[in-house]
């Protein structure tokens, strides 16, 4: 499958060797909202700048929608292309519909189309059709950003490009405008390549998020990927020790799901008890522990089988190769190696390597369906009678 | 005075007129051949410095002897005046023309281009139309620089109001000087205003 943009091992150096972008490779879906975040310095203008030709790529090829970017004209390229600053660079002699509709303009639409369009895009945004005739300084800062906005969508443009769009606003007008662009995102189905340096706008905004430092991409994922699972230090830095923890409560661990009560067993009993248990309790394996509760190995019905005349006590053949989880494990390491390893459960153990649990398929499955449902307690099956 | 107009009425008139004959051709040669430049220059940084040098350097020959300087040159009379005054007039023009292209905030140049005007659109719509204040105020300055130098004109044969005034110094005339001199300070007055106004005119309203 072809991918909507596709960087491919694309590096940008600077006289004097110094690179700005080293040898970075990803794709991007049409209708994905990407986030590229990182230091300053770090590349991400540069990336994003890239994409419409501002800057040219010193080695390797950027595809966007199947055509090499090197091969096409960079002024008809940019005209496909939404452009949002974060000076926003309304222009300041024009009036707001002459604005809004340079890119029509230039394109060459009819005056009509191009004051059709503008009226249109400033209803998108709730503001009152009197604006088009003032001028960007008659506006405040916010209502100035909006104008900005909309002037990257007036030719139709499928791809949208933003560097730091809403920096310079107060927090309140910035979370407004954080809300529109989502929503026309969503509405519209355009790709959105948003370069940014506060965390919690990449958190809220992106689909997936690419960390960049020194050039490089150090992650790139979805949100909640880079929350629960962060590559490295600097990343962990970035996204800052409170968000971390933040993100925590929404994240299980093992011991809020396992089962407490395992089948345990100490090594000292007989074959013949630890059948009788497995009968008992209608299991074909035991976990054996000693009188502290230690997790010392594993005994299957199999084993047992197998040595039921030569051995006699279980300590003499259980398996001591157990693997195990800590009760403060993240459920979703666990989802991976059970559902991976093909295995029907796996211990639980305490900091002290005392047993405590075990989870099983059954718990997950319960985990993956809260995940699939969320807060609402049961499907709504009513509605499909 | 009464006596002066009715003596020297209708030469008063012809000699302002070829004032300002002179001028006006002197400064458009300036405006077409400066304000072009100086928006070339502005692409090319380096040459700029250079080219401002020499344009600065040629401003401090005393406009005397530039004059003079002309006559081996184009010989005397209305064209050779024209040359000099031009070669006055670009100065001011392009260096206003250069620091008001120069500075046109470089968010709008890269919006501009961001967005897909090619240099010359980028130019013509967006860089021009931001940075004519300057440019304007640089014709201005030029234009009153050159109506009065235009005076000295006269000195190699090229009429205009210093007839009057090399007259009334030749014959000891003081009516003939002041005669001369007031309609020189009046032209350029009257040139600035109407150069501002014009400047009014083209500045676009929201950047005043």
């Amino acid at each position: 499958m072809t991918h909507y943009l596709t960087f491919d091992h694309v590096s940008k150096l600077y006289r004097g060797g110094n690179k700005a972008v080293d040898d970075i490779s990803f794709t991007v879906d049409q209708g994905e909202f990407i986030c590229l975040i990182g230091t300053s310095g770090s590349g991400k203008t540069t990336t994003m700048r890239m994409i419409n030709r501002m800057i040219t790529p010193t080695q390797g090829s950027i595809t966007l929608a199947g055509e090499d970017l090197a091969n096409v004209d960079p002024v008809k390229l940019r005209r496909r292309i939404g452009y949002v600053i974060q000076n926003i660079g309304l222009m300041p002699h024009m009036t707001i519909q002459d604005n809004i509709t340079i890119v029509p303009k230039l394109l060459k639409w009819s005056p009509e189309k191009r004051h059709t369009k503008a009226l249109e895009l400033l209803k998108l945004v709730e503001m009152p059709a009197t604006f088009l005739d003032r001028y960007p300084s008659q506006l405040s800062g916010g209502q100035q950003q909006r104008i900005g906005v909309i002037r990257a969508l007036a030719a139709g443009q499928d791809i949208i490009l933003m560097d730091e769009p809403f920096g310079a606003l107060d927090p309140i007008t910035r979370e407004a405008l954080q809300d529109l662009v989502k929503q026309l995102q969503s509405e519209l189905g355009k790709t959105i390549i948003f370069v940014t340096h506060d965390m919690d706008e990449a958190l809220k905004l992106a689909s997936r998020i690419a960390i960049m430092d020194n050039g490089q991409i150090i992650q790139m994922g979805t949100p909640n990927e880079i929350l629960r699972n962060p590559a490295n230090q600097f990343v962990e830095d970035l996204i800052g020790h409170e968000r971390l923890i933040e993100a925590k409560p929404n994240v299980e661990t093992v011991g809020q799901i396992m089962l407490k009560s395992p089948v345990a067993i100490t090594p000292g009993k007989s074959l013949v008890d630890a059948i009788r248990l497995m009968r008992q309790r209608r299991v074909d394996t035991l976990l054996v522990v000693d009188e502290n509760r230690h997790l010392k190995g594993l005994v299957d019905i199999e084993n047992i089988d197998h040595h039921y005349k030569d051995a006699t006590s279980v300590s003499d053949i259980m398996t001591t190769q157990v693997s195990y989880v800590n009760e403060k494990d993240l459920v979703r390491d666990t989802i991976e190696r059970i559902l991976k390893r093909g295995w029907k459960y796996v211990p639980v153990v305490n900091d002290d390597h005392q047993l405590v649990g075990i989870v099983t398929r059954t718990a997950l499955v319960d985990v993956v369906y809260d995940a699939v449902w969320g807060d609402t307690d049961e499907p709504d099956t009513q509605s499909e009678q | 005075m009464l006596t002066f107009l009715n003596q020297h009425g209708s030469d008063l008139l012809i000699k302002t007129w070829e004032q300002l004959y002179i001028s006006t051709i002197a400064l458009i040669l300036g405006i077409i051949v400066a304000v072009p430049l100086g928006i070339i220059l502005t692409r090319f940084s380096k040459t700029a410095k250079i080219v401002i040098a020499i344009a600065s350097m040629l401003q401090t020959v005393p406009s005397l002897a530039l004059l003079a300087l002309m006559i081996p040159l184009f010989g005397i009379g209305k064209i050779p005046a024209v040359i000099a005054l031009f070669i006055y007039s670009l100065l001011p023009i392009l260096r206003n023309t250069y620091i008001g292209m120069h500075d046109v905030d470089p968010i709008l140049k890269d919006s501009a281009k961001g967005m897909g005007m090619t240099a010359f659109q980028s130019i013509m719509q967006v860089e021009i139309p931001m940075a004519t204040p300057v440019i304007m105020a640089g014709i201005r300055l030029s234009a009153v620089y050159v109506i009065a130098w235009a005076t000295l004109a006269s000195y190699i044969g090229a009429g205009g109001l210093g007839d009057l005034i090399f007259n009334g110094l030749n014959l000891f005339k003081p009516d003939l000087i002041i005669g001369g001199t007031i309609p020189v300070t009046l032209l350029a007055l009257i040139v600035d205003f109407g150069l501002g106004r014009l400047e009014q005119q083209m500045t676009p309203a929201a950047i005043k």
